[in-house]
Order: structure tokens, then sequence, then C-alpha cells
């Protein structure tokens, strides 16, 4: 009896041992210790036994129950872990594939500028405003002072149309829009798409500019090139970025002035980009004429105000870096994307 | 303004070299254009006389020269010029000398005979594009003379892109005064003398318009020497100018307007009938012009004439019939004033520009006209001669421009440019600038010089003292940063709230011009009344996009000729048309996809985009503003879109927009190979917004039922949609469609769709009985109105 039962044992621990994963080792359980279990049957038939021979054969059945079931459950967490290891295996991936996430888009280059001039004119405080881009005489010329014939109206060609409606040649009218429609003081800026008559290598019939109005008491030349100094510091962010403000002429400012940057791509020494002036015209601007303020009854005895306009093409072709205008508008998905 | 930089030097002396003096015209608002050397680069070229000439021995058009070019010895050069001949004076390159372009001049032989060096035309020495003979140069010429020092070659021509306000700076008198001014020094131009008359010729001259010409003077010049030439002196200021010179006469009325800044203008007598008219043209009167255009002129065209006709388009140009020609001996001066009105916008209205109306519509000097005619008389006598009569000088005093004085106030400097000025500052630069200055308190008394037609007002006078003091001198301030009123709304969303949804799915802007080809808009939206541009760029920019979709086409078309195989592009703009007489401008956002619904990939499932992928992203861009339970997609056919792929976009009762794919047609023409689907909104509509409302969230359990049904093909899932939503109870908070199924085991002509309904209340668990009664009359009410048929 006593070697059966050794065998059974050894038989056991055999299978248990052996069982290659967690269902065959579940049926060695279920062979052995399970209700019509080899041991469990063994031990419903210790009741049949002699007193004296039930003692020793309990003890021995149980102590080999007991060394299956620690062998069993050894062997079930080793049989699990070898599982995991091997789903973890089979379910490596090459994690240098491409993502499956689609491209993003962007902005227009000329979009993504006006934003940028927009946002630092709104933390000096401006607001933004708009008007219409097909205009008549009287709000993109006569109001701002350019009489019919003046010959200040032959540096704008201007787009007509039949109604003598025209298309507005700069973002000035929105100007004169504002000051007649509120009080002052004014503090906006303007942007929006312009029309030229002109194209060639480096002029689109259509193209942006950003206005900007101040008018309060006591506004001075000194706030304009303040100002000024400090939005393409910020713009080109270069603090030392040096400035050049020479007179010029605009009808609708008086006095007025071109405004220079030192070239920012050869930092004033002389380059192709600012034809070995070192210097760069970027934006027209003065103080906003007495006319002007005749035309939308502001009292220039009381307010005085100052005025700019920029070209939004030109800041962007010298912070990107593009060297033909025209791209802007051909859309080509190669020169777009690269403004991601 | 073209001029030689040596020529302004005459005049002044400058404590500036070449580099400071561009710098100054800069700083003074004198804006230098370019700035090139008089002539290009080249040396040993001297001043030689040709003292005997041979004809080539063994060439026809070959000379042999003997040249005296200062040296010991004459020197012989082989000359194939037609104008070489004994007695000229040339430049003559001698042996090693270096003409432009880097030609080595060398000893040679020509067919045989020795050459030791080369006379010159003016187009060997790059003064010229073109020349038909040896350089002419001046019988007082010293020979041997380095060329280069004998025609002031070492020099710049600079062009100053003058503003218009600043006529007084088309004449080197103007520009030395701005350069005195600048150096603080003092210009006292050279007086010029009267010359007396010798004769007592003159014409009668009245002034019909004195408005527009309120001051004539004229001259009779008589038997100048038709064979006389202009100076080489003159003729390189004239080139270094920009203008050609072409007989002694022209040449000293265009070299005076250089000087003075006065244009002029010369008759040949024998033309002449009667006196002078200066009057406005009458009715359909025509005019032959210099350059022999016949203009039929405007009733306020006005016009020099004689008793009989007109002769010229005053200030502007004169005709062909009275102008001095080769063989004039006897002429008449015109040195007038008119007005600025009278000549702007008449010359462009007859499409010309001259010298001439580019300085009188700027504005001339009214006090400087016998001055000009005296200068011009000088001249003349000195390289013509002839018998000039008295100067002629009729002015309409009343209708002269007068210079109002202008009183500038001390506290309108300080508030305009924001900083101080001393009294004896303002008085010395302003004096310098020609004004009469007299200090009353803290105010001036300023009267501008006649020339200055850009100084009227106080702000005028500010512009000069910042000008002159330099407005690098201005200081910086930065007006204080004043809070807005917040703009934050529920009710607006910003901007790039919508485009960042776009960019965020894979949409790139795009910006294309506001015109567009009429065909293409025609076809987008043919009943649309659009803008012509009367002066397009070409004719497929000519009228103004009432619709964005066309451009996206465009641009679509033009990558995909470029290798593009995929496309997502939006763009903002506005469309444009005429709503009865009145134009309108509306902000519309249009977008486009084409291609692959995904990038290509590894696992990419290659199909193509689709109306549902579009209309999904029009539902991302209205589900931001929370305006998506307002808005409905309506079957609608427009031009541009596939009849049966297209839908009319309606918010609460209003069209904001359409979506669909492109007509078949459209795709063909553009060749763009395959489908592109479009969406084009109204900007304000996606920019509107509405505020959430909380709704109480159920603690009680949500109740899903399922059916499946057949329907007619024909039949739209939002009609399903309303006939549910029309009898359900308060209690159905969703209707889910999660299958759509045609083919095996469906009627032909019916699909079969799939739906959930979600049903839950607020407070309570819903009863089986409810849920029975609330399902049953949907699926009753959908048997009865749209003939359903419940699949087991």
């Amino acid at each position: 009896m006593a070697e059966a039962i050794e065998m059974l044992e050894k038989q056991a621990l055999s299978e248990a041992e052996s069982a290659a994963d967690l269902n065959a080792l579940d049926e060695v359980r279920v062979r052995y210790l399970g209700k019509k279990g080899q041991i469990t049957a063994q031990l419903k038939q210790l009741g049949q036994m002699d007193a004296s021979e039930r003692k020793a054969a309990g003890q021995q059945i149980n102590r080999i129950k007991q060394a299956l079931q620690v062998l069993l459950e050894s062997r079930k967490q080793e049989l699990e872990r070898t599982a995991i290891d091997a789903q973890l295996a089979s379910e490596k991936i090459d994690i240098t594939l491409p993502g499956r996430n689609s491209e993003l888009g962007g902005l227009h280059p000329v979009t993504r500028t006006l934003r940028r001039i927009e946002s630092i004119f709104e933390q000096l405080g401006f607001e933004v405003a708009e008007g219409p881009e097909i205009e008549d005489e009287y709000y993109n010329f006569e109001a701002l002072n350019i009489p019919v014939h003046h010959p200040a109206r032959a540096m704008h060609d201007t787009f007509y149309f039949d109604n003598r409606k025209l298309l507005r040649t700069h973002t000035s009218p929105v100007q004169i829009r504002v000051m007649e429609s509120q009080a002052p003081p004014y503090r906006i800026i303007a942007p929006g798409r312009v029309y030229r008559c002109d194209s060639d290598m480096t002029h689109t019939p259509m193209f942006h500019q950003v206005e900007g109005l101040l008018v309060d008491a006591n506004i001075s030349m000194a706030d304009l090139i303040g100002t000024l100094d400090v939005f393409l510091q910020v713009y080109f962010e270069r603090d030392d970025l040096k400035t050049r403000y020479r007179p010029s002429y605009f009808p609708f400012t008086e006095p007025s002035a071109e405004v220079d940057v030192q070239c920012v791509k050869c930092m004033g020494k002389g380059c192709r980009v600012c034809k070995e002036t070192g210097w760069l015209e970027i934006l027209g601007c003065g103080m906003v004429h007495p006319a002007v303020f005749k035309f939308v009854e502001v009292d220039s005895e009381q307010y005085s105000g100052y005025a700019f306009g920029m070209g939004v093409e030109r800041l962007a072709m010298l912070l990107y870096g593009v060297n033909d205008i025209r791209l802007y508008f051909e859309n080509d998905m190669r020169f777009l994307k690269q403004f991601r | 303004m073209r001029f030689s930089e040596n020529w302004l030097r005459e005049l002044i002396q400058l404590p500036v070299d070449h580099a400071g003096l561009i710098e100054q015209f800069n700083l003074l608002g004198l804006e230098v254009d370019t700035s090139e050397p008089a002539a290009p680069e080249f040396n040993g070229v001297v001043v030689a006389e040709i003292k005997e000439l041979e004809q080539h021995p063994d060439a026809d058009r070959l000379r042999v020269c003997k040249v005296d070019a200062g040296q010991p010895e004459l020197l012989q050069i082989v000359c194939g010029a037609p104008n070489a001949a004994v007695g000229l004076k040339a430049p003559l390159a001698l042996v090693g000398a270096v003409l432009p372009g880097g030609l080595k001049i060398n000893k040679g032989k020509l067919r045989g005979v020795d050459s030791f060096g080369m006379l010159c035309s003016e187009a060997e020495l790059g003064l010229a594009e073109s020349a038909d003979g040896l350089l002419a140069l001046d019988q007082d010429a010293s020979v041997g003379k380095d060329i280069r020092a004998h025609l002031d070659l070492d020099d710049h021509v600079i062009e100053i892109d003058l503003t218009p306000n600043r006529g007084d700076c088309l004449g080197m008198l103007g520009l030395a005064r701005e350069c005195a001014a600048a150096n603080s020094l003092i210009y006292k131009p050279t007086r010029t003398r009267p010359v007396k008359p010798v004769i007592k010729d003159a014409l009668p001259v009245t002034l019909e318009a004195p408005e527009a010409c309120p001051r004539y003077c004229g001259r009779v010049v008589r038997n100048i020497d038709p064979g006389a030439r202009t100076p080489l002196w003159m003729v390189e200021k004239l080139r270094r100018g920009g203008i050609r010179a072409i007989n002694p006469v022209v040449d000293i009325t265009n070299y005076v307007m250089l000087e003075l800044g006065q244009p002029m203008h010369a008759f040949d007598m024998r033309k002449l009938d009667g006196g002078i008219r200066v009057r406005m043209a009458e009715p359909q009167e025509k005019l032959t012009l210099l350059d022999e255009a016949v203009l039929e002129l405007d009733a306020d065209s006005l016009v020099i004439a004689d008793e009989k006709h007109a002769l010229a388009l005053a200030g502007v140009m004169g005709g062909i019939d009275s102008g001095v020609e080769n063989d004039t001996s006897d002429i008449f001066f015109e040195s007038a004033y008119f007005a600025p009105a009278t000549i702007m916008g008449r010359a462009r209205q007859y499409g010309l520009h001259t010298d001439s109306s580019h300085r009188f519509e700027r504005g001339v000097d009214p006090q400087q006209q016998r001055r000009a005619i005296e200068r011009a008389t000088e001249l003349l006598l000195a390289i013509a001669g002839g018998e000039p009569g008295p100067v002629i000088d009729i002015k309409e005093t009343g209708s002269l421009p007068k210079k109002a004085a202008v009183q500038l106030r001390a506290v309108t400097i300080k508030r305009i440019l924001g900083c101080e000025y001393s009294n004896k500052e303002v008085e010395t630069l302003l004096e310098g600038m020609g004004c009469e200055v007299k200090r009353k308190k803290d105010s001036w008394h300023i009267q501008p010089p006649s020339y200055r037609f850009d100084l009227n007002i106080e702000v005028d006078m500010i512009e000069e003292l910042a000008r002159m003091r330099g407005y690098d001198r201005i200081p910086r301030r930065i007006p204080a940063v004043i809070p807005r009123h917040p703009d934050v709304s529920e009710s607006r969303l910003p901007m790039d709230r919508i485009t960042s949804i776009l960019i965020d799915n894979g949409y790139q802007e795009v910006v294309n011009y506001s015109f567009i080809d009429p065909g293409l808009q025609y076809a987008i939206n043919p009943d649309v009344k659009s803008l012509q541009l009367t002066n397009p760029i070409s004719a497929d920019l000519s009228i103004m996009r009432s619709s964005l979709l066309g451009s996206l086409l465009t641009t679509a078309s033009y990558n995909v000729n470029r290798q593009q195989k995929r496309l997502s592009i939006f763009e903002t703009g506005n469309g444009y048309c005429l709503q009865g007489d009145q134009v309108a401008e509306q902000a519309l956002l249009a977008g486009l996809r084409y291609g692959p619904r995904t990038l290509e990939n590894w696992q990419s499932e290659d199909t193509e985009v689709d109306f549902f992928d579009v209309k999904g992203d029009i539902e991302l861009l209205l589900a931001a503003g929370g305006n998506n339970r307002a808005i409905r997609f309506v079957s609608d056919t427009h031009p541009a879109l596939h009849p049966g792929q297209s839908a009319r976009i309606d918010y609460h009762d209003k069209t904001i927009g359409w979506v669909g794919a492109v007509h078949p047609e459209i795709i063909r023409k553009l060749d763009l190979g395959q489908g592109a689907y479009v969406f084009e909104l109204e900007l304000s509509a996606l920019l509107s917004s509405v505020a959430p409302v909380f709704n109480t969230i159920s603690r009680y359990p949500a109740i899903r039922r399922d059916y499946s049904f057949e329907i007619d093909q024909n039949i739209q899932w939002e009609q399903v949609r309303t006939c549910i939503q029309k009898v359900a109870p308060e209690y159905l908070t969703e209707v889910i469609l999660f299958d759509i199924y045609t083919g095996k085991g469906v009627t032909p002509g019916r699909k079969s769709y799939a739906i959930g309904l979600i049903l839950q209340e607020i407070s309570r668990t819903l009863t089986d009985g409810e849920i029975e009664s609330a399902t049953t009359e949907i699926l009753a009410a959908l048997t009865e109105n749209l003939g359903v048929t419940l699949r087991e």
C-alpha cells in the first residue's frame, strides 16, 4: 500500500513538474486533487482502513497532498510568469514606425505675421479695427488730404470700378472711418488687404498692410518713435535693434517719416538684402495732419496723434527670409508647409 | 531728380565727402535712390588733335592719322570713324590705356599699318549706348589733357526720389539751398546779370486765363548761329541729369530747368503768327505735340497760342509746328509760371508726363521767371551769339500765389515733437530755410519763401525744425497703456479658435487674390452680379470674387499639377458682389479637401476623402460655438456642386453656407482627376457662439433599445430622425444610427437602418411600461409615415 502511494506521489509530482502550460497544470490538479482525483480517492479510502494503519496512511497521503499543492502553486506562478513573458514578447512592436496621427495644418505666413503684429500692438493697448476693401475716393484719398490730381495719387496705382468705387490702396481709410464714427481718444490698428495696380518682380497687385492710429491729448512724435521702436525690437526679437527715422512726405501726416531698421540680415554691415546700405526701409509714419482732423471734425488744438502703416509681406520676408513676394500668393504647398 | 554731384559742388563748397553727402540727403528727407559713377573706369585717354589724315593704302574705310597728343612727336593712329578730319579734337586712348570693360590698348597693325593708340567715340568711353563717330571735343580743349579731367568724369550721378511736396528741389539751386542749411552754411546763388537788349523786337503777350497763368516772361532773340554746337560741359551736365542733348537752344532751356528748376520753352519766330495768347483751349481744338501725338484738347486745358493756333500744351509739351529746328536763327524764349492746379492731372489725362509738367504740378517759384530767361539769354549769347530783345514780363499780380505768414507757437512745437527748441534755434533753423522770422513773445511770425510750396501751416514749420535738427534727436517715449474695455464674451468666438480647429485637423491656410477669372466665377455663382475692375492686371484677374471656392479650386489645381496628391486647405476673405447698386462685402471661410483621407502611412486605409469628412469638419467648427443644434444640412443644388452630394447649411432660418462634392464638370475643366469636397460659410455665423446652459445630470440608469428596420432607399435619415423626435416623449435623450445596410436580405429599393433609442428620466427610473409605450409609439409613427418594416 505504502509503495503504491509512493508511486502515486512520484507520478503526481513528476506530472506537475512537467506540465507545459497552465491548462496542463490544472489537469494535473484535477487528476490528483479534484473530486474524482486519485489522491482524493486515496483519502476517501482511509475510512475503510484499519485504525492502526489509518493514521500512518492518512499522514502519508496528506503529506503527499500538501507537497503536490505546494508544487502546483509554485509551478502555477512559474507558468504564469512564462505566459506573461510570452505575451509580452509576442506583443513587441517597432516603436520607430511613424505615428498614426494625421498631419497638422498651418497658417499662411502673412496671417501668421499679421497675428504677431496684432498681438504686439494689442499688448500696447491698441484695438483692431476693420473697414471695407471697396472704398470710395473720399475715404481713400480726399479725407486723407489727397485731393484729385494731387501728384501723390500717382504714387497709388489704383484699381477702379465703374461706379466711382475703387479698391483701397492702403489701410489708411480705416483711420477716417474710426475717427468719423467715434469720439477721441483713438488707439487702433487696422490690418487688411490692400490693392495696387502693379505686378512685377517686387510687386503683387494685392498685399497686406497694418495701419496704426493713436490720438489723444498731448501725443507727440516722441510717442510715435518710442512706440515704433518697441514694436520693431519685439517684432525682430532684438533689444539692440537700431532704427533710423528719415523725413518723408505723406499728405495725411505732418511731420512725416520713413522708418529704417538696421538690416536684420547683415546687422548693418551692408548686403544684398539692404542693397549695401545697412538699412531696411520698413514703414511710414507721422503726426496726423490738421487737415485730416478737420475732415473728421476732431479739434487739432485739443488733440494730436500719430499714424503709421506697414507692409506685412515685407515684414514677413525679413523675419522668415522669404526672397520673392510673389511666393505668398502662388499658394504652393511646398512653400506654405514651411511655416507650420 | 538726377544730377551730377560735381555740379552741386561747383555751386557750394561742401564739407562732406560723397558718402557723407548721400547720408545727408537721406536724413534731410531727400531719399537717394541711386548713386553711380558718371563714367565707367578707364584710364590713359587724353585730348588729341588730328593734324594729318591720309587714306589707308589697303582699306577703303580706314584712314591713317597723325595725331597731336601733347607729346614731342605726332602719333600715327589708324582710324575708321567717318568724322575723322584734320583739326578735329577727339579722345585718344594711348598705348597702355585700359578702356571700360578692361579692353587694353596695345600698339597694333591694321592691314599692315602701325597704329599707336585708338581714337574714341562716346560709346567706347562708356558715355553713351552707341555713337556714329569720334567724340568731337570742344575746340578749346587742351591737347594732352587727361580726358577724365577734361570732361570732369570723376563724378557721381545721384538720383533722388523726391516726394511730391519738394518741387523746390527739382533744380540744382534748391538742392544747394538744402545742402547749405544742412551744413550750416550760407548759400548765395550766383547773381544772374540782366542781358541788355540790343534790338527792340518783342511780342505782345496776353494772359487770358490769369488764374492758370498769372505770369509769363518772354524774349525774342534774333540771328543766332544755327551751326553752333552745345559745349561738351553742358552736354555732360545734361547727360548726367538724364537729358539727351539736341541743339543749343533746346539744350539751354533744359539746362536752365536743371539749374534753376524753371521749365522753359523756345519757339521758332518764323512760325509765330502775331502775339502770344495764354488761354484755355477752344472747343474741338487740336494740337500736334513734339512727339507727333495729336491731341484733341479739353476745355480745361491751358494752351500757349498765337493769334491763330494753339502752339503748345502749357507747361507740358510744345507743339511740333512751332518748335526750334536745326536751321532756326530767330527764337522766342518762354519762362512762365503755371498754377499747379492747372497742370495737375492734365499731363496724366493725356498720358503725358514731362520734366516740365512734373515741376509745374509740384510748384515752380513764381519769382524766378525773369531770372531764368536772363540766364538762358546769357548762355545762348555765349554759345550761339544772337541779338536779344527786351524781356517781356507780364504779370497778373492778384492771381500769383501769395504766401500767407504762419504763426508758430513754442507750445505747439513741444506738443507735436515732444521736445523743446530754444528761441535762437527756431530762428536760425527757419531763417536757414529762407524764411523771414519775427518773434512775438512765445510765438513767431514766419514768412516762408516763395519757392516752398509745402510750407503753409504751423506743423509744416515744426517739420522743418525737426528735419533740420535731425529726427534722431527727437526723444523716445512710450505712451502709457490705457486698459481697454475688455472684449470677452460668450456670444462670440475669437477668430483664432476657428482657424485652430481647422489647422489642428490638418488644414493649411492659403491666401489668394481677391480678383478672379470671370469664367470660373460664372461657373460657381452664375447669378451673382460681379464687380468688374476697369483696369485689371489681366483678363483672368478682372472681377472681384463673390465666393472663395473658385480661388480654392485654382489653388488645388496649381498644387495637383505639382505632384501634391492630398490637400486640405482653407481661406478666409471677403466675397464681393453688387446688390442693386450697393457694393456688398461679406467675410467668408471656405475649405477644400482632396485625395486620400489620411496621410499615406504604413497602415493607411487607402480611402479617399468624401462628403462626410468635410461635413464632420463643419460640424466641429459649429460645435465650437455651441451652434451645432441650430444648424440644418438641407439637400439642395448649387451650380458648383454635385447635385446628389450637396447641402445647403441653414442656421435657424438663414442660409449660411454650402457643402458638397465639386461638380464633376468643374473637376474635369480644372483637370483635377478626382473629386474634391468643399464648403463655404459666412464667417459671422461661425464666430457667433451661445453660452452653455446647465442641465441636471440624471442619477437614474439610461435604457437602450435597438431596432433594425427596412425603409425606402430615397428616404433621408433626417426624415427618420424628425419623425422619431415628433412623437418621442421628453425622456428620449438620444437617437443613434449605428448601421446602414443594403444588399442580400434587404428588399431591392430599400435599405436597412439599425438604430438605438436612449431613454432616461431625470428624477426616477423608467418603468417597463413607459419604455414599451414610448418605443411602440415611435415604431408605429415610423411605419405609418415612412413605411418602415421591422426586421427580425
